[in-house]
């Protein structure tokens, strides 16, 4: 559904033959992706064919990316145990676990860990 | 936009205001079998009612002014009808609860202050006593696990509750509908002129005529009362508020500064009872009010904040509510308080059937006269 334009422009404007983007890796509820170094996690997530990425504490609809720019909270994931994370504000790093955000954040499950 | 659109061109009563109060009294008349106007302005308003921390709350109301205190615990008491009502007559849920509120207290000082201003309450012989307990840490701890070794005690009342104040005006303007009534946004008031046996309210919208009259027009009071001979000398109070993140249920109880929505976002907040943080604006405020919070419930701080807001209250000069009414001519009202989600179940219950019936304020609403701010100060 999504797609980096990235690799398009540089082919149309660039004229040294730019070396290719570093590939990152990370796991989405236990599957294995591959991203680009400077993705945020949002921007992984979609390009990997993830559309929903969470459920409301409401409703649990699923919900996914929309934004991308920090406003809407709906693509709200839990990055390496911490939930509520904004994926298209948390840049991608390599070995990331990333999960889907099962209704409201357990502040609970950290007070346990301390 | 011609008269001749409505459905209604001289309904039986015009409410002034379409915030909660306005919404609130609107209910109770279009409930009583009347046909109901509801002017409101457009999203430039004020909205108190957008900026409240939404709590049903008795345990220091009134403490100075005993018919206050009544008019509170009765106002508690009819939200369970108010909130069946509508829930029955929309399928909205306004998330109404009675689960007990508590005040928590950093320090003994804290404390001592509260326990003197419920005794005094309590020991004068026309209190309308309610029930409420003083609870040191450990009895605290017993009924809220969470808080922090900070806390020294709290009042708590079982009469204190809590609703969802977008809901509930979701709701009652459902409701007017329902009952045939309309409710007018973009319709911002600016002439009223008595005429005959009525009043006829001009805006840039046109105009609209009706027998009876209620100005629940919240800081716009104090402008609009005087056209038809009563006073709302009403001024802005900032309140700030702080909403975190959704998160699992931890805190059924409402708290004076803190409640956790049915939804599972946290409200951090101040309240008129707390007046110490009235003289400090901007983040200073903001900060103080989470550092509290933390200090109350040490798990807060994992959270994030999602957003914070500010809104103005409608406050007298001695912080009770304005209820005043004409003496002669046709009858026009005006209502002007700052808790007006505290107020929704007896404005809507008992104030507007009042209204409806017997064209007068109930009489235990004689000491909420503006009247009372004409005495001379020595």
């Amino acid at each position: 559904m999504f797609r980096p334009i990235s690799d398009e422009l540089r082919q149309a404007t660039s004229h040294d033959g730019s070396p290719s983007v570093r590939a990152v890796g990370f796991t989405f509820d236990g599957r294995r992706m591959t991203a680009r170094a400077g993705d945020t996690v949002a921007a992984a997530l979609l390009v990997n064919g993830v559309a929903a990425c969470r459920e409301t504490p409401v409703s649990a609809a699923r919900r996914g990316p929309y934004c991308l720019m920090g406003v809407c909270f709906d693509c709200l994931v839990v990055i390496d145990g911490v939930g509520n994370r904004q994926a298209c504000l948390t840049p991608l790093r390599e070995g990331m676990a990333v999960e889907t955000q099962h209704g409201a954040r357990d502040i609970g499950a950290l007070e346990r860990d301390e | 936009m011609s008269a001749s659109e409505y459905n209604m061109t001289e309904p039986d009563s015009i409410v002034v205001g379409g915030g909660i109060v306005g919404a609130s009294i609107a209910f109770g008349l279009a409930r009583s079998g009347e046909r109901v106007v509801l002017l409101d302005e457009g999203d430039v308003a004020f909205r108190a009612s957008r900026g409240n921390f939404a709590l049903v709350w008795v345990q220091s109301k009134g403490l100075a002014l005993p018919p206050y205190a009544a008019w509170t615990q009765q106002s508690a008491r009819e939200w369970h009808d108010l909130a069946r009502i509508l829930s029955d007559e929309t399928g909205v849920d306004v998330a109404h609860s009675q689960p007990g509120g508590f005040t928590l207290c950093l320090s003994q000082k804290e404390v001592d202050a509260r326990l003197d201003k419920l005794t005094r309450f309590h020991n004068r012989p026309d209190a309308p006593h309610f029930p409420y307990e003083i609870l040191d840490h450990d009895e605290v701890k017993k009924r809220l696990p969470d808080i922090g070794d900070e806390v020294v005690g709290a009042v708590y009342s079982p009469l204190d509750g809590h609703a969802n104040p977008l809901l509930l005006m979701r709701a009652l303007h459902s409701y007017l509908g329902v009952k045939g009534g309309e409710y007018r946004p973009g319709h911002a008031v600016d002439a009223i002129a008595v005429e005959g046996d009525g009043f006829r309210l001009k805006g840039a919208w046109g105009e609209l005529r009706a027998a009876k009259l209620i100005l629940a027009a919240g800081l716009g009071n104090a402008r609009l009362a005087p056209m038809v001979g009563l006073e709302a000398p009403v001024k802005p109070s900032r309140g700030q508020l702080i909403v975190t993140e959704k998160t699992s249920p931890f805190l059924c109880n409402p708290l004076v500064t803190i409640r956790q929505t049915n939804e599972g976002g946290v409200l951090i907040g101040d309240s008129k009872e707390e007046a110490g943080f009235e003289n400090i604006t901007g983040t200073g405020v903001l900060s103080i009010m989470a550092e509290r919070a933390f200090r109350m419930f040490p798990k807060l701080r994992h959270l994030n904040v999602v957003r914070t807001w500010s809104a103005l209250r409608v406050m007298s000069a001695d912080g009770f509510p304005i209820y005043d009414q004409t003496h002669s001519g046709p009858p026009a009202f005006v209502t002007s308080c700052h808790s007006g989600i505290t107020l929704a179940g007896v404005h809507a219950m008992t104030l507007a059937p009042t209204l409806s019936r017997s064209a007068r304020l109930p009489e235990i609403l004689a000491p909420f006269t503006p009247k009372r701010f004409h005495v001379p100060a020595h």
